[in-house]
């Protein structure tokens, strides 16, 4: 039995279509009461691992619990889990309110109770006064929720949702992340959020887990996967980094002492399983501060910068020509040094850490 | 684009177009107009008359044609039924069951009457009904009109259903929907203008169809297509091209519906 604070235990998932292994035993607990959120590009199985947990798909080996209990062989219809479709997939031939009443009475719910549970759960996404549309007559973010209050109205133990906010415009997607994560703590339900947008997972969820090609490549907190990814992937994936090229020369104690491209050498965090030899650094952009020549931990030549509003992106070219990234805040006294200048470049603390490949 | 063909500039394009025309529809309207035509002979024009139009309602050959016009409706909506259903299931098998052995042999199977010659079918079903046993009547025409309505009502449904994405249904089975209520209540009715569209196609290929029936059909019993036929046989007069005319008018009714009940439900579905 899984500690009944697990919401869903996925153990050892492998799935497999032909000889194509899509998942490659995929071990993750889903607390109770936590946004949860699978990270990845396209084709990593993110969708395969929901629409297992849904029960669209057999797993060829491992367990799913819910609550505890093996749900590994009931079919989608027996779970107590709901899905909002990457699509919505709403019925186009019934109206709004008969859309959100059919699992209720698939559940058998006594008419007057099921209604209200209806108006209730459309008040909570505010579409009272589109009951009676079809899906048709409504808006892209209409019909987003009318998939959100259809998935919640039985009560799911855990709501599964694939890019829910993909099909719609950035204005929109800001405003309903916002009020998605809002709706998660006011139902106190599990939320399984597929997305391939890091940005997404960062600002909305509890928990984030890293995938890619199948496996899980790190789960933890936003800060943690952002500050303290455990390998190229996840730093690359996960915000924008720059990966150089070091000589490592000790690890002790989770720190490693490197030399830099420029022969610096330099103290940074290592993710646990670093060998000494080569490695790579990964270095956050809005983490290093631009000094004057030969003052910093690395030497560069400016290169070009870039105009993007709230920042502004300066491309420097370091002395073993691998290019780099620093990004500047854009105020009004942010002085952008001219193109062709020597710069040195500060990496302050937490700005570096040694990665596995 | 500079590259698209205009048909319209080929040469003798508005020849062979009337040509087509007129072969096409000339002996239509002349059976159309004459059927309005105040004179026994279906040469010469003796004035306008709705009296053939009473003739057939009322006149003596009235019972033969009443007769035969409701075996046609009885043998058309009941074929058309059964053909609906069977191509329904067929086509939900075909487009859901994924890939299974023999999906390309079942799909030859379903259309290949539209390819076999019709006279082919009307004699094999003439040999299997007596090699089985069967008194040819009412019965046999509607096995047979069955049987060949089946991939008629198949290609609109088959069209439909192919447009229906799988998601559906899982989102009802998602909502605790069991697979046959998912099946009654999501894809069934999203299916409907396609099964709709399927079965007035069937209903009126089997009202109108005249070879295979003439083969199957026992002594004595008529559809209207036979019918007329069997009176024609004894020269043609003006009554026949009333009915001819009806017909007609029932045809185009009934597939105009059909395609237009098609078209409003793709305009519906997006
Ligand atoms: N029904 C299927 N048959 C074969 N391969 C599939 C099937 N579904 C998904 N895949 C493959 O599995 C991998 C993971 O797919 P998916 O879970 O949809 O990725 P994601 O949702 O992360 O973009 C992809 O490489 C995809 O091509
Ligand atoms: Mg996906």
């Amino acid at each position: 039995m899984a500690s009944p604070e697990i919401a869903v235990s996925i153990d050892q998932v492998v799935k497999r279509y032909g000889g194509f292994t899509a998942l490659h035993g995929v071990s993750i607990d889903i607390r109770e009461r936590e946004f949860f959120t699978l990270l990845g590009p396209s084709g990593c199985g993110k969708t395969t691992l929901l629409r297992a947990i849904a029960g669209f798909e057999d797993v060829n080996e491992g367990r799913l619990l819910l609550k505890g209990v093996d749900i590994t062989n009931l079919p989608p219809h027996k779970r107590p889990v709901n899905t909002v479709f990457q699509q919505y997939a709403l019925f186009p031939h019934m109206t709004v309110f008969e859309n959100v009443m059919f699992g209720l009475l698939r559940k058998n719910w006594i008419q007057s109770e099921a209604q209200r549970r209806v108006q209730d759960v459309l008040e909570m996404v505010q579409l009272s006064d589109f009951a009676s549309r079809k899906p048709a007559q409504l808006s892209g973010g209409q019909q987003q929720r009318v998939a959100l209050a259809r998935a919640l109205a039985p009560r799911p133990q855990v709501l599964l949702l694939d890019e829910p906010l993909s099909a719609l415009d950035l204005k929109l997607r800001q405003a309903v992340r916002s009020e998605l994560k809002a709706l998660q703590r006011e139902t106190g339900i599990a939320f399984i959020f597929v997305t391939h947008d890091q940005e997404e997972a960062l600002t909305m969820s509890d928990r984030v887990c890293v995938m890619s090609n199948g496996r899980v490549q790190q789960i933890g907190s936003p800060k943690d996967v952002y500050e303290a990814p455990v390998n190229r992937f996840v730093a690359d994936f996960v915000g924008e980094t720059n990966l150089l090229e070091v000589t490592v020369n000790k690890i002790k104690d989770g720190l490693a002492s490197v030399a830099l491209p420029g022969g610096n050498a330099f103290e940074c965090p290592a993710a646990a399983v670093v060998d000494p030899g080569v490695g790579h650094l990964s270095v956050r952009p809005e983490r290093i501060k631009v000094t004057a020549d030969g003052q910093g931990d690395l030497d560069a030549v400016v290169t070009g910068h870039t105009y993007l509003g709230t920042d502004i992106q300066l491309l420097v070219r370091l002395a073993d020509d691998e290019v780099m990234s620093v990004r500047l805040q854009n105020s009004q006294t942010t002085e952008i040094p001219e193109q062709g200048a020597a710069v040195g470049l500060v990496l302050e603390a937490g700005a570096a850490r040694l990665l596995a490949d | 684009m500079a590259a698209k063909i205009d048909l319209r500039r080929f040469p003798g394009f508005l020849g062979i177009t009337l040509i087509c025309l007129v072969v096409l529809y000339a002996p239509l309207i002349i059976v159309a107009v004459y059927s309005f035509n105040d004179s026994t002979s279906i040469t010469n024009w003796g004035g306008a008359t709705l009296n053939w139009y009473v003739d057939v309602f009322t006149g003596p050959e009235s019972p033969k044609f009443q007769q035969a016009a409701l075996n046609s409706l009885i043998i058309a909506v009941c074929a058309a039924g059964a053909a609906t259903c069977i191509a329904t299931a067929a086509a939900v098998a075909m487009t859901r069951a994924g890939r299974f052995r023999g999906k390309t042999l079942s799909f030859a199977l379903i259309n290949l009457p539209l390819m076999v010659p019709e006279v082919v079918t009307a004699v094999a079903s003439l040999v299997f009904f007596s090699a089985i046993g069967f008194t040819n009547g009412l019965f046999t025409i509607l096995i047979a009109h069955t049987v060949f309505c089946i991939p008629f009502a198949y290609l609109p449904i088959s069209a439909r259903m192919q447009s229906i994405s799988d998601v559906y249904e899982q989102a009802a089975m998602d909502l605790y929907a069991t697979p046959r209520e998912a099946f009654t209540k999501v894809l069934l009715p999203l299916m409907m203008p396609g099964i709709l569209s399927g079965s007035l196609l069937a209903f009126i290929i089997s009202l109108d169809d005249f070879l295979i029936t003439n083969f199957v059909k026992g002594a004595g019993v008529e559809t209207l297509p036979t019918a007329i036929f069997g009176a024609v046989k004894q020269g043609i007069k003006p009554n026949i091209m009333a009915i001819s005319t009806l017909m007609l008018g029932v045809s185009i009714v009934f597939v105009t519906l059909s395609w237009l009940v098609g078209r409003v439900g793709q305009n519906k579905q997006k």
